[in-house]
């Protein structure tokens, strides 16, 4: 009786990683509890438990194998006696459950389940794995295939190279980080961890203790103490795990942050970058999916920037680092490992408040921001096989809104969708509607539609997330709506 | 100015053979406390009068009864030192040496006013004296404060923040996340309880298991004190002993300041929760003023000196309150400035 054990997830939004070493020899005896290997991906390395005794018979990817899929099947075991894996030996059982069996994750990729979240967790169901690769794949590969713009480049800084998001993200800090002393970089595991999502990657062995400091667990606190330390002109970056644990902190972003300008008639800024994954990852549910754009959008004071491409992750976070007011910097996880063609210019920036418009077209304006631009851009390559051409905007800055570029497509285009992961109540998309409407209301030809997320908590279970979400089918539908087709 | 100047301290100290070895320095010390505390009282009794009239509007937090705690503080600064507050501020503001002018016009929300009248009573601030605020979320300030002595870690210029708050503040989770941050970073960061018993119409005793609040940091190795906070010179000594120890780079210190607010919570107080005994008790036999000037009327200081004091605090105050009257509300345009720094 025999087990294989798969390459588990060890996240999820993990589809692949890198088999770095084996701990174990193929004729070794494996004791449940033994590190069988490390496994490295993108955002961190992690440990492969045994769950079963036995004797590993074969190793079937050997260590320094770049890319191993999620429930490939990477070793076997010899059951030995009486192993509780046995009934996963049989022949018919589906690799994916016998993996759950065989192999468990001894640390979590990242510990954002904050407040009593348990990782281990992620090891309990080979179906988990399954769908969450699977979904997580099937994004990724919407995204990626759609980063090429056909709408002209606002400026052209010359070469570009593939870069992801996360890459994009560290060196834009780092750039800054040397520009300016004043700069520095706290948060939960932003140092000696290398950033929960690898953001950080590298910073605390340039910059040092000072400058990359990791904090206690504990928002509210230590927000306070960034906006305190920006109000003597020091320019912190706070990294939020996820933005929903901003929730703890947003007395300071909101009362002492956005407001200490313009309660104190001017006298004190606070020049202060806010950032972190905003919106839904993947089956994390209601505590840990939540788009929180529209929230901080409301608030004079602050600025909000939500990018989606490398290029806008680096243009703009630099940008947030050099402005001198209160910045809100809302990222998304599943865009961190897409790559995207970046500049390589070292004085490459964006300005904030302006919106870019990713694609061309005359019949419907799409806009988005964050994660729902490459949602757009699909649904628009999927329209243009219907005929409709669709011009999709990327928001890029929510506050201060460039409604000039949205109403100049919609002056063309008399037709507006708007694509975002929140809720519809009071969302960003019924605002910009709304401006639309006050703009530019004769050129409308039919009323603007909204795609949105669900009015639910976010769900766990992988159909009813799938549901809650916005997808490509419903961005085509609306686009049909408004133009009668 | 005869108080608290070189002359003055010149003739109190040579004054006579049976005058205690130190007393002129103390005397000095007195006088300048008796003035910045005078100064603080006079301006509180103008701000409720004006409150009274209509001119100030909103919440206003007077901090009568409390002046020593301030002012014995401000004692132990040097310049370039951080102060950060609640809501209770003015005593604050003017023991940093804000002009009394600026916060009183604040208060009645006129342009001359610290924040051009678009901060009122709870929200100033001045760079140049070190004054943060003026923060009107309980507690928010403690952990802002700490960000204060951050920055001068960060800086390693060698000041140090003080973070004044309420017992009822005290309670915060934010306070025992800043207690932790400031003990686990070293920060040089003075944190000041100034127990004035009731927060809000809630006494210490049915807010705060804890008993002695200066011990509140023990669990993060804080040392704490706790102090008579209606004798100036206590303050002084026990502020003087926590500033060394934050300019040390031994970390932060708390003081536990006993004193009492005469006045309600804010204007609106029905101070239906502690009785007219209790106040009047308190005011007679602990005000911190009537404290220093026995003392300073026992080490020598003529009554006429101190008459003089009276008078020229009661000028400054009658001015601010002149000036926060005749000093315009803002521009309309003003409604628009100030949301953001513009960048270009």
């Amino acid at each position: 009786m025999g087990a294989t054990i798969l390459m588990p997830a060890l996240s999820p939004t993990m589809t692949e990683g890198k088999l770095s070493r084996w701990l174990k020899k193929e004729g070794d005896a494996v004791k449940s509890g033994d590190v069988l290997a490390e496994i490295e991906t993108d955002k961190a390395t992690m440990e492969v438990e045994a769950v079963d005794e036995g004797t590993l018979t074969k190793i079937l990817v050997p260590e320094g194998t770049e890319g191993v899929q999620v429930n490939v099947a990477i070793a076997e075991l010899d059951g030995g006696n009486g192993s509780a894996a046995a009934p996963a030996g049989n022949a018919g059982t589906p690799p994916a459950e016998q993996g759950s069996k065989a192999a468990a994750v001894q640390q979590p990729e990242s510990n954002a389940t904050q407040h009593g979240g348990e990782i281990g967790k992620i090891a309990k169901g080979a179906e988990d794995y399954g769908q969450v690769s699977a979904r997580g794949a099937e994004r990724r590969e919407g995204a990626a295939a759609e980063p090429k713009s056909t709408a002209q480049p606002e400026k052209d800084w010359g070469a570009t190279k593939p870069t992801t998001v996360r890459e994009a993200l560290r060196d834009a800090m780092a750039l800054e980080m040397r520009a300016d002393k004043d700069v520095f970089l706290m948060g939960e595991e932003v140092a000696q961890y290398q950033g929960a999502y690898k953001i950080s990657q590298g910073l605390l062995d340039e910059f040092g203790p000072k400058r990359v400091i990791d904090t206690p667990i504990t928002e509210y606190g230590f927000t306070g103490m960034a906006v305190g330390a920006a109000l003597t002109g020091l320019k912190p970056i706070v990294e939020f795990m996820t933005f929903n644990f901003s929730m703890q902190a947003i007395d300071h972003i909101i009362n002492s942050a956005a407001k200490t300008l313009y309660m104190s008639g001017g006298q004190l800024g606070c020049p202060i970058v806010f950032r972190g994954p905003n919106g839904a990852a993947a089956r994390v549910a209601a505590q840990h999916s939540q788009d929180f754009t529209s929230w901080y959008a409301h608030v004079p004071g602050l600025k909000v920037i939500a990018p989606w491409s490398a290029a806008d992750a680096k243009g703009l976070l630099r940008a947030a680092i050099r402005d001198p007011n209160p910045i809100v910097f809302l990222e998304n996880e599943i865009l961190y490992g897409q790559s995207f063609e970046c500049p390589v210019d070292e004085d490459f920036i964006l300005p904030i408040g302006k919106a870019k418009v990713e694609r061309e077209g005359t019949d419907v304006t799409i806009v988005a921001y964050s994660i729902m631009v490459g949602l757009a851009m699909q649904a628009a390559e999927e329209l243009a096989k219907a005929g409709i051409s669709a011009e999709v905007i990327n928001l890029r800055t929510i506050r201060p809104l460039d409604i000039e570029t949205v109403l100049a497509s919609v002056r063309k285009t008399n037709r507006l969708v708007t694509v975002e992961e929140g809720w519809a109540f009071a969302n960003v998309g019924g605002e910009v509607a709304m401006q639309v409407i006050e703009n530019a209301f004769d050129h409308l030809d039919a009323p603007p539609a909204r795609v949105a997320g669900a009015d639910v908590p976010m769900p766990y279970a992988a159909n009813l997330e799938k549901l809650a979400l916005p997808t490509v089918a419903q961005v085509v539908e609306a686009v049909r709506k408004v133009t009668y087709k | 100015m005869a108080l608290g100047t070189d002359s003055a301290a010149k003739r109190r100290n040579g004054r006579g053979k049976d005058s205690p070895p130190g007393a002129g320095h103390n005397q000095d010390i007195l006088g300048k406390a008796y003035r910045e505390m005078l100064l603080i009282r006079r301006f509180e009794e103008k701000a409720g009068q004006l409150y009274g009239m209509g001119l100030i509007g909103g919440f206003c937090h007077l901090y009568i009864g409390q002046e020593a705690v301030v002012v014995g503080m401000q004692m132990t600064l040097k310049e370039g030192d951080e102060v950060i507050t609640s809501y209770r501020d003015h005593g604050h503001m003017l023991a940093t040496g804000m002009e009394a002018r600026g916060v009183m016009a604040e208060l009645t929300g006129r342009i001359g006013g610290y924040s051009k009248g678009k901060g009122g009573s709870m929200h100033m601030f001045s760079r140049e004296k070190g004054f943060y605020g003026g923060h009107g979320i309980v507690g928010a300030q403690v952990s802002l404060g700490i960000g204060l002595a951050f920055a001068n870690w960060y800086r390693e210029d060698g000041k140090v923040a003080l973070a004044y708050f309420g017992e009822g503040a005290s309670n915060q989770g934010q306070v025992y996340e800043s207690f932790n941050l400031a003990a686990l970073l070293k920060l040089p960061c003075v944190f000041i309880i100034e127990n004035n018993r009731y927060g809000m119409g809630t006494s210490v005793e049915r807010a705060s298991a804890s008993k002695d609040l200066s011990k509140n940091g023990a669990p993060w190795g804080i040392p704490g004190e706790q102090v008579n906070g209606m004798d100036v010179l206590a303050v002084k000594a026990a502020g003087e002993r926590a500033v060394a120890h934050c300019r040390a780079g031994k970390g932060p210190y708390l003081l536990e300041m006993q004193t009492y607010r005469y006045r309600g919570h804010s204007m609106s107080d029905p101070a239906k929760y502690r009785t007219r005994e209790e106040v009047q008790k308190m005011r007679e036999q602990n005000d911190c003023i009537e404290m220093v000037r026995k003392l300073l009327l026992e080490g020598g200081t003529p009554e006429a000196e101190l008459k003089a004091v009276d008078d020229e605090v009661k000028a400054i105050v009658q001015d601010s309150a002149d000036f926060a009257q005749s000093s315009p509300e803002p521009d309309e345009s003003e409604l628009w400035t100030d949301v953001l720094v513009e960048t270009r």
